[in-house]
């Protein structure tokens, strides 16, 4: 199990920039997500800590030993990929015996066996070990390429996207199972997802990258609650957190002309100095509350029913915002209603820079 | 998708227009070849059959009579023939083992991407794509005694590779590997870049050793593909004449089908030679049958 931190990364692949001056430390035994859009750099970033990329600045460091010369073999990393990259032609058990058969660091066989026994006990394949792995399906086929990775007990677990390809029922099956794996190892995982739910869900600590920079690292619930700019805002949480353009007008948010305003807590503290100024008001839509008598009026412009809570998209003026709102809440599109919100939940982002503001304090 | 594309005729198409069909279309492309394979191939097969059950000679007039299996019985119990046959058998296993080596080889280098990849990669398909007589005679320069170039790097002195009872033969088969392993190396290059590169990536995380590597994943993996190269390298290097016939004269370098040519156009022992003809399809089918049957072994694999 090791403690893994990059210090400075820029990675270039000809003209194009990857990585900018990335800086990560993910401590020993955490489950650490990297949480970013297709192209954001994530997979990137593995490849870096594995070995199969070369940083074109910075450093990787594994328990403190900067590992810039060493390869992938060295670096006793566990990779499962999204493409799940089993060995073809082999059976389930000859994938699961590969990384421990080579010649050089061969154990023996009773070793050789007791692991794979394990680790297909743990990951529940033990019926599937003399199938062929091209007669797997892909949960199962996950299974494998994760059971390659923990019979070598490896000091750190790198995992792209390894649920990605798989359907509903089987990631949410899986999440939990790895999840448990963890915390069963007291290994340290470094997962990368596109997912937010799973970053949410699996996480104990989330990094979230936006066009090859970090722009929050924090626990799932500080990333959630307190995003540090308005991309993590609308890119964590299912549906967004709402963002509303507007000004900070003694303790309330005044939005735009002919639209609403709202108390807010906390504005005080801020200071006076962000009275008048353009800002973004967050708000996340299990905060915005329908009530009969609440200040704002609004039109229903859409509603989405998820069967334990409907999303109601409201309408005031030419502002959209959504609310979850519970599923026997009667509202139909068009209808009128009166709506208010959490004032100690309203996050507050500087209109120019995004940056929520208390974070740039 | 595409089978559709093949079986309907755009309405809007010049063929169309001329009021064609899409059968007249089809048989305007295949009638052609139909008509060349059966009088140039699948007719001299058939008459030929017949011919290597009687004593006819081609450049006699004189009538010919059926002889039954008399012509198979005096070829198969033929000493000299079955020194033909083992010369034939030394050339193509060392020829055919050459090419697969050097071109297996080739192809592992070239396997990666490097500056001018595409020009080194064309020049040495060049081999490949000349004349079997010109190579023919190109070689017997090479290996000529006293000023080719091949004795003068080597420092063989006056060396007689061609003329040589030992060394002719192969002499020859060294020749048919360098023209023939970009054949090969081509196939094999094919295979190995359709080889995974996440499932390297994986070995490597792994830490498994280069040899490891090639053993349990590029192999597995290419080795339909070479056996189709063997496969055809095989029946080629069965049938080789032209290589041989243009180098050397040498008896212990005398292939089968050099065997056959004489016969035929030398001797005119026309009917014996159309047996011999048979002799060799039937060997060179069994071998081929041998290989596609491990073949589909391996892709079941």
């Amino acid at each position: 199990m090791a403690h893994i931190e990059l210090k400075n990364i820029t990675k270039k692949f000809g003209s194009h920039t990857a990585l900018t001056g990335l800086n990560l430390e993910i401590a020993d035994g955490e489950f650490f997500v990297l949480l970013g859009e297709t192209g954001a750099g994530k997979t990137t970033t593995l490849r870096l800590i594995a070995g199969l990329e070369k940083p074109t600045e910075g450093q990787v460091f594994i328990d403190g030993v900067d590992v810039a010369a060493w390869g992938a073999a060295e670096r006793d990393v566990a990779l499962v990929l999204q493409q799940y990259s089993l060995y073809p032609r082999y059976t389930v058990r000859e994938n699961l015996e590969f990384p421990l058969k080579p010649k050089i660091r061969r154990l023996p066989d009773a070793e050789i066996k007791d692991r794979v026994a394990r680790a297909a006990r743990t990951l529940r394949i033990e019926h599937l070990l003399d199938r062929k792995t091209d007669r797997l399906s892909g949960g199962e086929m996950q299974r494998v390429s994760i059971g390659r990775a923990i019979v070598r007990k490896p000091r750190v677990f790198l995992m792209d996207e390894p649920l990605s390809a798989l359907d509903a029922k089987l990631r949410e099956a899986l999440r939990t199972e790895l999840k448990n794996l963890q915390m069963q190892l007291g290994a340290t995982f470094l997962f990368v997802t596109h997912d937010q739910i799973e970053a949410m869900s699996m996480g104990d600590k989330v990094g979230v990258l936006n066009h090859g920079r970090i722009v929050q690292t924090g626990t799932p619930q500080e990333i959630y609650n307190n995003p540090r700019d308005t991309y993590v805002a609308s890119f964590v949480g299912s549906p967004p957190m709402n963002l509303i353009d507007g000004k900070l007008v003694d303790d309330r948010a005044v939005m735009a002309p002919m639209s609403f305003e709202l108390p807010v807590t906390g504005g005080a503290r801020t200071g006076s100095a962000t009275d008048g100024r353009p800002l973004v008001f967050g708000i996340r839509p299990e905060d915005v509350y329908l009530e009969g008598g609440a200040p704002v009026e609004a039109q229903v412009h859409d509603v989405e029913n998820h069967g334990v809570e409907k999303i109601v998209t409201l309408r005031v003026g030419d502002t959209m915002l959504r609310a979850t709102v519970p599923a026997r809440t009667a509202v139909e599109i068009e209808q009128p209603v009166r709506f208010a919100w959490n004032p100690d939940k309203v996050v507050m982002f500087d209109k120019g820079s995004g940056v929520s503001l208390r974070h740039a304090g | 998708m595409a089978s559709v594309a093949l079986t309907h005729l755009d309405p809007a198409s010049r063929a169309a227009a001329r009021g064609w069909s899409d059968l007249t279309i089809r048989n305007l492309f295949i009638i052609p070849t139909l008509v060349f394979l059966i009088v140039f191939n699948i007719f001299p097969l058939i008459y030929s059959l017949g011919y290597s059950f009687t004593n006819f000679a081609a450049n006699r007039s004189e009538p010919w009579q059926f002889v039954g299996l008399q012509n198979y019985r005096e070829l198969l119990s033929d000493d000299h023939i079955w020194s033909n046959f083992v010369i034939t058998a030394k050339y193509v296993i060392v020829s055919v083992a050459g090419q697969m080596i050097v071109g297996f080889g080739l192809a592992l280098l070239l396997n990666r991407s490097f500056p001018m990849k595409g020009l080194i990669t064309t020049l040495l398909l060049l081999p490949m794509m000349m004349s079997a007589a010109v190579v023919g005679l190109f070689w017997q320069l090479l290996y000529s005694p006293s000023w080719g170039p091949i004795n003068y790097v080597f420092g063989l002195g006056d060396f007689a590779w061609l003329s040589n009872p030992d060394s002719a033969l192969y002499a020859v088969a060294i020749t048919d590997i360098w023209m023939w392993s970009p054949f090969v190396m081509l196939l094999s290059l094919a295979g190995l870049s359709a080889v995974p590169q996440h499932l390297y990536e994986a070995a490597a995380i792994d830490r498994a050793s280069w040899w490891y590597t090639f053993t349990r994943i590029t192999l597995p993996l290419v080795s339909p593909i070479l056996l189709i190269a063997l496969i055809f390298r095989t029946m080629e290097a069965f049938k080789t004449f032209d290589i041989a016939y243009t180098m050397t004269t040498q008896p212990t370098a005398e292939l089968i089908a050099i065997r056959l040519y004489k016969q035929a156009f030398q001797q005119w022992d026309t009917g014996k030679s159309c047996a011999l003809a048979y002799i060799v399809l039937i060997m060179v089918l069994a071998i081929t049958n041998l290989y596609v049957k491990y073949l589909n072994k391996v892709k079941e694999r």
